[in-house]
């Protein structure tokens, strides 16, 4: 018997097992998953959990529901790979050894790397909304807020959806509308990037909606601290932003196992091939999702396209035949703009975002790079496929794993 | 596109940034500073060779790394190339703009 372990049971751990569950021979192959967490978290819902469009209900849901039987779940904590020996060591003392590894562990938000972020005024006046209790304790901020300036802040690159903290800022001026008190409130983007988005078509259009929207941009903002005392940000250049209440994005890094089993980069990611998903350093071992270096976003629908391209190779390697290299960084993703509305993304390492229509190229439903309520309604219809489909490993249809270039509208 | 910098005919795509980087000497360098309203000193030459350095190497830059890299902490990076100094000092180095991330 041979065996396969997944580590992490995130959203790319979970569809990888349960891929290979229909794919591979279950006389042949063991499959294990390790996770130390009993919960999965549906994180887009991080974004509509603190202006109670979300219930925490609707986000958390017991990782065991989604691993298929057949696959052994194992509900313990990593302490590190040891790829050299082909084992992974854990704090219970067991080795298991594997033939095959799928690293899927992710990353997480890192308040400590910048200087004051987690200081006294943390989750009373500092926020992040990566993670369910961050989230959680914005929404009960917002609920008696009174207003005065807020910041939303990216800290520095690469985050998980980058798009976030944009849809952050647009659902903040939406919901202080509906609240009446959008006067009472000066809403102000700070980014490290020179605009809005990475991608020159997209933060044309973004930076047109935050301008619509009366949010103030201050870009190439690089922090170095936060004054909790004077409520402030300061960057390396001595800009200073002051704030009542900051929304910020900490730092993001791949999970502190890999930097235990020196498998990292400064950041934690594990270095991967950017088409095939191997490991660059053991052939034995394959990466998806966030854990990752690969120049593509960390998002799920990322993990989703490279774990359909990423299931056909661990059977070449299986196999002993040459790995596909298909993996093109495709992303999608709804970029909510608030009032009921939404833009769709569609790219991948060499196309930026652009205008046109999705999927049916010239028909739609959905538009690209263009706002819409249909856009919107997709992105709430999107968590019951999450939990229904994507999870599941079921092909969403008519949305392939690799970008399309037809209906959309390149120079 | 062409454009003359220090005498000499040298390609720079719509931003300024050289495509081709064995076009670069010290005189190219010094007029793109002056652009940039900076000043050379030989503190600046010495980051400006790390980021070469970097650069043939392929390693991706970023503001985290050139703080830790040892040559020059990120406070000082800022005083020598103010206001946004990866993408300054990356032209005047006649590398190409860095990619920040997707």
């Amino acid at each position: 018997m041979k065996r396969i372990i997944i580590l992490g049971s995130g959203t790319a751990g979970t569809m990888m097992a349960n891929h290979l569950h229909h794919r591979l021979n279950s006389g042949e192959w063991e499959i294990d998953i390790i996770d130390e967490r009993k919960e999965h978290y549906y994180q887009p819902g991080y974004l509509f959990l603190p202006f109670d469009i979300y219930e925490p209900e609707d986000i958390v849901k017991p990782i065991k529901d989604f691993i298929p039987k057949g696959v052994n779940l194992i509900n313990e904590t990593i302490e590190r790979i040891v790829p050299q020996e082909h084992y992974v060591s854990m704090t219970n003392g067991d080795h298991l050894v594997y033939d095959i590894l799928i690293v899927a562990t992710g990353c997480k938000i890192a308040p400590e790397e910048t200087d004051g972020m987690q200081g006294a005024e943390w989750q009373k006046s500092v926020f992040d909304f990566y993670t369910f209790e961050g989230a959680l304790a914005l929404r009960n901020k917002l609920r008696e807020w009174e207003g005065g300036k807020m910041v939303v802040h990216i800290t520095e690159m690469p985050i998980k959806c980058p798009v976030a903290p944009l849809e952050f800022a647009f659902l903040a001026d939406s919901y202080f509308k509906h609240r009446n008190m959008r006067d009472k409130v000066e809403l102000t983007f700070v980014t490290p990037l020179s605009g809005a988005f990475t991608k020159p078509k997209a933060t044309a259009a973004l930076e047109h909606l935050l301008e619509e929207k009366h949010i103030k941009i201050e870009s190439d903002f690089a922090i170095e601290r936060i004054d909790n005392e004077q409520k402030t940000i300061i960057d390396y250049g001595g800009r200073i932003v002051p704030f009542d209440l900051l929304v910020t994005v900490p730092t993001n890094k791949g999970d502190e196992v890999i930097a235990r089993s020196g498998m990292g980069d400064d950041l934690n990611y594990v270095p991967t091939n950017k088409a095939t998903l191997q490991s660059k350093n053991w052939p034995n071992i394959f990466v998806l999702g966030d854990a990752s270096d690969i120049p593509a976003s960390k998002a799920g629908s990322v993990a989703h396209f490279e774990a359909e391209i990423l299931t056909d190779n661990i059977l070449h390697y299986i196999a002993g035949e040459p790995l596909k290299e298909e993996f093109d960084g495709h992303a999608n993703c709804f970029v909510e703009t608030g009032n009921g509305k939404a833009l769709l993304i569609d790219f991948n390492y060499t196309h930026e975002p652009v205008e046109g229509t999705f999927p049916f190229p010239g028909i739609g439903p959905l538009r690209l790079l263009k706002e819409s309520r249909i856009n919107h309604m997709g992105k709430l219809a999107f968590r019951w496929i999450y939990w229904n489909m994507l999870l599941k490993g079921t092909h969403i249809p008519f949305v392939s794993a690799t970008m399309s270039e037809s209906g959309k509208q390149f120079d | 596109m062409e454009k003359i910098i220090a005498g000499i005919p040298v390609q720079v795509n719509e931003e300024g940034y050289l495509t081709d980087f064995p076009q670069w000497n010290q005189a190219v360098g010094t007029e793109l500073a002056q652009e940039a309203s900076i000043d050379m000193t030989p503190r600046h030459w010495e980051v400006i060779a790390y980021l070469q350095k970097e650069f043939k190497n392929e390693v991706p830059l970023s503001i985290r790394k050139i703080g830790k890299s040892g040559v020059v902490d990120i406070k000082e990076f800022y005083q020598l190339f103010p206001m946004a100094p990866l993408k300054t000092a990356s032209k005047i180095a006649g590398i190409p703009k860095p990619v920040s991330c997707i």
